[in-house]
């Protein structure tokens, strides 16, 4: 079964979909693995897959190098509080957060999973200047 | 005051990756779209930003004592050919479908982690 959630994981993981998710509920509802733990193993797990991931999304020309040299700088800061803030709270209630935060993730992939903005917005062609 | 808000995403994103161990994607890919990425674009390059945060993060973990690294090492094998399969289709896929069964999925899963 670690084979099929690998697997899985590995899919989405690489697509930036949310592949974590799948492995951190199958570790902490299927294998009983604490919260704090399952955390860990994803981590550990997502930094080989992702430079794999990395590197074959450079050689696709898919990398927005501007932007994550924008965004790095305030991520890191929020990953230190992030990380310091999980340490200080117990399991259950880590849990149960990050149940809420899969609650809020799943709801908007089914509900509001519309193409980003730019593709939403009507074309100039959809309005005929001439009436 | 776009860096700004760069700088508030980035941290946003940072902070959630760090304290769930998971899930910088999901600010990372609407912010990302926002700034005009193509979806494509914006899913490849929130794993980009990603793998820096979840670096920090992982760092941190290890000081704590808090890595199992046999039990990552039972999945990063099957995880490697699943993100191949996934980079090489992330360029060619609608993922719209694809999006949609896995929010229920986690609804799912979110719902009876709540409930037990």
């Amino acid at each position: 079964m670690s084979a099929v959630i690998g697997f899985l994981t590995g899919i989405l993981a690489s697509m930036g979909l949310g592949g974590g998710f799948i492995l951190m509920v199958w570790l902490t509802a299927f294998e009983k693995i604490e919260q704090r733990a399952a955390q860990g193993i994803n981590l550990l797990f997502f930094l080989p897959i992702a430079i794999l991931s990395l590197i074959l999304h450079l050689k696709n020309g898919l990398i927005n190098k501007e932007l994550v040299k924008k965004l790095a700088f305030g991520g890191i800061i929020g990953a230190i509080i992030g990380t310091y803030g999980a340490q200080l709270i117990d399991n259950q209630a880590l849990r149960k957060l990050f149940a809420l935060f899969l609650l809020s993730f799943g709801l908007r992939e089914l509900f509001w999973n519309k193409s980003p903005a730019h593709e939403n917005t009507p074309k100039t062609s959809d309005y005929p200047l001439t009436k | 005051m776009k860096n700004a808000r760069n700088f508030f995403e980035g941290t946003l994103c940072g902070f959630l990756n760090g304290f769930f161990g998971s899930g910088g994607g999901v600010v990372a890919v609407p912010v990302l779209e926002k700034e005009n990425c193509k979806p494509n674009e914006a899913h490849a390059t929130s794993v980009a930003l990603i793998l820096i945060l979840s670096s920090v993060t992982t760092l941190f973990y290890g000081f704590s004592g808090n890595l199992d690294y046999s039990a990552a090492r039972r999945y990063v094998p099957w995880g490697a050919a699943g993100a191949l399969l996934g980079s090489l289709f992330l360029k060619k896929i609608n993922a719209k479908t694809l999006r949609r069964v896995f929010g229920g999925i986690i609804t799912l899963a979110a719902l009876r982690i709540l409930v037990l």
